[in-house]
């Protein structure tokens, strides 16, 4: 129970700090991805988002890693560590959706919070995307 | 310096967040990753995702109300967009194992190869696609 009290206001507090960064705003978003200036001038600004994010985890992660969770029993890592066709193909996808949109998945769950009718499709589109994927991956594993 | 200091700090809490889930569940706090594990039945490894993603929506409903600042900007895209750019960002991160959080926010830290490809190669396409939207 207590462990899921934790998980909650880890989600709020992730939700603050997207709200916080701009990340939840499609106008920085597409402002930072047109790195050749040709909707407007290039805005860098969420680089520092994704820096900030990344000393910080740097530093954090590699204490943390090693020690017992609070609520758990250990620590569990992604194992795979094979760059293949389905990790580029998948995250070239997903590119090209943020790029249409603007929006990656925590910025459209927060933007859930506003009630507006393109954000719960995008989220709903979402979930559907998440499910064919589940429904199709065994095509992926034959190729 | 407004322009940058808002980004690192929500940068730095973000972080802050994914250093909880990690010291805390001893869970990579992977957005889509989340949201996938929570499209199963409930179990004892579904809860804590429910009430992560509850929190998002709940920390969401915070800020929209007590920090609207953050929140002005229109949503323009047509509901055609919006449709195609979802399924394209849940199926695509699901091939891809990751999205920003789980790959960018939790994999680079980690001098993960697959992250780092993975985010290179989203933040790329993301690029190439604004890009084709402003020539077309």
């Amino acid at each position: 129970m207590i462990s899921n009290l934790f998980s909650l206001f880890a989600g709020i507090v992730f939700a603050v700090g997207l709200s916080v960064s701009g990340m939840v705003n499609p106008d920085k978003v597409i402002g930072f991805l047109d790195i050749f200036g040709k909707l407007g001038k290039w805005d860098y600004a969420l680089a520092f988002v994704m820096g900030g994010a990344v000393i910080f985890n740097f530093f954090s992660f590699r204490y943390l890693i090693k020690k017992k969770p609070l609520f758990d029993t250990c620590v569990s890592l992604p194992t795979n560590k094979i760059v293949d066709y389905k990790l580029v193909i998948g995250s070239a996808m997903f590119g090209i959706g943020w790029g249409l949109m603007g929006i990656c998945p925590g910025p459209g769950i927060v933007n859930l919070a506003t009630l507006n009718p393109m954000a719960i499709l995008f989220v709903a589109s979402l979930v559907v995307g998440v499910l064919l994927y589940r429904w199709t991956s065994k095509f992926w594993f034959k190729l | 310096m407004e322009q940058i200091l808002y980004p690192l700090i929500g940068g730095i809490i973000i972080a802050i967040s994914s250093s909880m889930v990690l010291g805390g569940l001893g869970k990579i706090a992977g957005i889509t990753g989340i949201v996938e594990g929570a499209l199963h039945r409930p179990g004892k490894n579904v809860t804590w995702r429910y009430a992560f993603i509850l929190g998002l929506i709940a920390g969401g409903f915070i800020m929209y109300n007590a920090a609207p600042q953050f929140f002005q900007y229109e949503l323009k895209a047509s509901p055609l967009t919006a449709i195609v750019a979802g399924l394209l960002v849940g199926y695509g991160t699901r091939l891809g194992s990751g999205c920003t959080s789980g790959h960018g926010v939790c994999g680079l830290p980690r001098f993960a190869k697959r992250s780092f490809v993975a985010t290179m190669t989203f933040m790329g396409f993301g690029m190439l696609t604004v890009f084709l939207r402003g020539v077309l």
